[in-house]
């Protein structure tokens, strides 16, 4: 099994073509970045706003709850009823980054909500003491404060979607899930199981990325001072609070 | 908090975790689980007819498991399994005993240089090359074969009435099949050694999918079934197949060599009865009138004098 | 809802089938976590790779998972045992980092209560550190609840039957009210499942609504 599989790998013509591992990797990663983008920007305004202001909590739950809905199901009505009315590949690559969008924003909302959440009420009335403006306080000290949980949010955000990418390429997405599914419907399990790989590694690549933007990003004052509990040596802060825990739920269908 | 509580609690819990590793074991302990319909493995079982990933399959699977019935033999249907490349592994490993199939398409799969289109040699050479645990019943009259398939703008665009006039302009379309065509000697490389045709792009897809995609643009040209009634419902012009690269596809029950006198004269008479327009005729309620398969095949069975 | 009227028992039929193929690994998966958990919190040094591990689990596609497993498990290739299996992997890989944080988040001093009124070891484990982290766990089993019921309609393309069929047959023949039912019969399923296990859990921790009573 091993070595068919490095054997798929060292085969030239795996690499080339509509159906080579470069193009399908860029479709992959194009539809994750599209989609991050989609659900980021709203997401995250929706997140800073119910953070800041403690209103509307209830829509961080109600994202929760979309987790119910079984993305197969979702991907196939909206390309059902989407795809008649849109051109070329779009028919294909609207519904899907649509779907994939919509299950992106409950760890980004959630991450984002969290970590204003949990910005020390202390340094907030303190930055308003020194006469800082609503707008100052959320820019300055609230969002600096929030952002090792807001990346955690991005990050549980990006795997789902790079795992779940997969699954859209049954109502014709391209990207790395084609491997996976026509691997299946060849009878080739080699071609699905290099697919496989190729997203877990792809997975395991954006996260490591994202984990080297977070310590570029998130003040060194943060780093260890949010999770605050024992053993936060020798992992992020994110990952050790618990209010990360809502955040940190991964599921992909 | 109370200290009876307390205590009373870790009773509980002590008491959940036991039974919770007592139940969860079991089910991977035990060899097969009983959840699916279609447990039966091994001689002597239920008879399971499988059927694939189309609608017309899932018919056959239904008509072939009522006749089955009606003769008083135990059958399941265990349909939507895949294309073919999957299930001759579930009937090879036993998951399934039956499985309605395609004479040409089945020669071609275990002799992958076979050209022949004749109707009875095909079937003939079925029969020879397929593995010794595998056989078929007599073929039907009934024909489902693949089939390339234009709008009629671009049929009058072009002009194409058959596939070989797709050679000059299939540069600049694109092709929508299942993604199995890619790869089959009758899909894409066959299109390309047998008329020399070579689609700019292909588009895997399934079911209404490629009927829409054809329709709305999506693709240029489309692999449908020739029985398909969407065909006639979008105004679709098939293509002739001048070379005849899709030789014969008689309907035909492959079985399980070991199961096969069992199930024998229940399936031959189905097939004797079996044709191409009935097959269409029951297709357009499964897929236009969106019928339950199952009725549709228990009312054909019950005309036939079989259910 | 005319779909619905005229084929509500295969619905039931598929419903029980797509609970057996996401409860059982449920269940399984959170027996596997236990010790996993309890390694990660004992040994703080291993918490890392517990973590590390079990989420390149999840970074696998179940579609690919489900597709591969008869090979590795030398199964038949619609055996539900190959969906049973890889949900399980999912579960454990979503719950042993719960099961840890759960377990971390019990107060050393009662910990050391416990070892004072002679709960050692497995006893002390069961008997009052997993009871004092359900709260945590059962967030974690919830989230694995809901999400394998939705993971589970995948593997109706590898031939599993659950309601992800209802989705496959509504797409592939145009039928909407047997795709909406399938979405909607899973959401069911999953809200049942998650009303099961908020109760379960308010049955092993009573001293959480005594609390709250008084």
């Amino acid at each position: 099994m091993i070595g068919s599989i490095l054997a798929w790998f060292t085969d030239p013509a795996h690499w080339s073509g509509e159906d080579g591992v470069p193009h399908r990797l860029f479709q992959h990663l194009w539809y994750t970045g599209a989609t991050l983008l989609v659900a980021a920007l709203v997401a995250i305004p929706l997140g800073l706003w119910i953070g800041h202001t403690g209103r509307a909590r209830w829509l961080v739950s109600a994202a929760n709850a979309v987790r119910a809905v079984p993305t197969l199901g979702l991907l196939l009505a909206a390309s059902l009823w989407l795809g008649p009315h849109l051109q070329g590949d779009l028919a294909y690559v609207v519904p899907s980054i649509g779907v994939l969008a919509i299950l992106a924003v409950p760890p980004l909302l959630a991450g984002t909500y969290a970590g204003i959440e949990a910005v020390d009420p202390a340094a907030r009335d303190a930055a308003k003491g020194v006469g800082m403006s609503g707008r100052q306080v959320l820019w300055q000290v609230e969002v600096p404060n929030a952002l090792p949980l807001v990346m955690s949010g991005v990050r549980s955000a990006t795997l789902q979607v790079v795992a779940t990418a997969t699954i859209a390429a049954y109502p014709g997405l391209g990207g790395l899930g084609r491997f996976i599914i026509d691997g299946q419907a060849y009878g080739e399990y080699r071609t699905a199981a290099a697919g496989a790989l190729l997203v877990a590694a792809l997975a395991v690549a954006l996260e490591g990325l994202l984990a080297l933007v977070q310590r570029r990003v998130v003040s060194p004052g943060l780093r260890g001072a949010v999770g605050g509990s024992r053993n936060d040596d020798d992992a992020d802060p994110a990952e050790m609070d618990p209010a990360a825990e809502p955040v940190d739920v991964r599921a992909h269908a | 908090m109370k200290r009876r509580t307390a205590l009373a609690a870790v009773a509980v819990a002590a008491a959940l975790g036991l039974t919770a590793c007592g139940g969860g074991s079991d089910p991977l302990a035990s060899d097969s689980p009983t959840a699916s319909a279609g447990g039966g493995s091994g001689s002597g079982g239920a008879i399971v007819v499988g059927g694939a990933n189309f609608s017309e399959s899932t018919l056959l699977a239904e008509i072939y498991a009522g006749a089955l019935k009606a003769k008083g033999i135990d059958a399941t249907t265990k349909t939507n399994i895949g294309a073919r490349e999957v299930y001759l592994r579930a009937l090879q490993d036993n998951s399934v005993q039956v499985f309605p199939e395609y004479t040409g398409a089945l020669a071609l799969f275990y002799d992958k240089s076979y050209s022949g289109t004749d109707a009875d040699e095909v079937y003939a050479h079925v029969k020879e090359v397929l593995p010794k645990d595998l056989t078929v019943l007599d073929k039907s009259a009934a024909e489902d074969n693949d089939s390339i398939n234009v709008t009629k703008e671009t049929a009058q665009k072009y002009s194409l009435t058959k596939v070989s006039d797709l050679a000059k302009v299939a540069g600049d379309l694109t092709l929508a099949a299942p993604p199995e065509f890619k790869q089959r000697p009758q899909g894409v490389p066959g299109l390309e050694k047998t008329y020399g045709i070579t689609f700019k792009s292909f588009r895997p897809l399934t079911g209404q999918a490629i009927i829409q995609a054809l329709a709305n643009g999506q693709a240029d040209a489309a692999n449908i079934f020739s029985t398909d009634p969407a065909i006639a419902a979008n105004g679709f012009v098939t293509l002739e197949d001048d070379k005849k690269l899709f030789g014969s596809q008689n309907i035909v029950p492959l079985v399980r060599a070991d199961r096969a006198d069992e199930v024998k004269d229940a399936l031959n008479a189905v097939s004797a009865k079996l044709t191409t327009e009935a097959i269409a005729g029951m297709l357009k309620q499964t897929d236009i009138d969106k019928k339950d398969p199952k009725t549709v095949a228990q009312e054909f069975l019950a005309s036939n004098g079989l259910g | 809802m005319d779909w619905l009227a005229s084929n509500w028992r295969t619905v039931i039929d598929l419903a029980l089938s797509h609970l057996y193929l996401a409860g059982v690994p449920l269940v399984v998966g959170f027996v596997l976590a236990i010790p996993l958990g309890w390694v990660a919190k004992r040994w703080p040094r291993s918490y890392p790779s517990v973590v590390t591990t079990t989420g390149l689990l999840y970074t696998i596609p179940s579609l690919a998972l489900f597709v591969v497993m008869p090979l590795i498990l030398g199964t038949q290739i619609l055996d539900p045992l190959n969906v049973v299996v890889a949900m399980s992997v999912y579960t454990v890989a979503l719950l042993a980092r719960t099961v840890a944080d759960g377990l971390r988040s019990v107060p050393d001093h009662i910990e050391q209560a416990a070892t004072a009124m002679g709960y050692k070891g497995i006893r002390r484990l069961f008997g009052v550190e997993l009871p004092l982290a359900a709260p945590v766990i059962a967030a974690g089993l919830r989230v694995a609840a809901v999400s394998n019921v939705s993971i589970v309609s995948v593997a109706s393309l590898v031939g599993a039957s659950q309601l992800g069929d209802l989705l496959i047959d509504g797409y592939n023949r145009v039928i909407w009210g047997e795709l909406l039912t399938g979405i909607l019969a899973t959401v069911a399923l999953a809200l049942v499942l998650d009303a099961v296990i908020v109760f379960g859990t308010r049955l092993v921790t009573p001293w959480l609504r005594a609390g709250a009573g008084a």
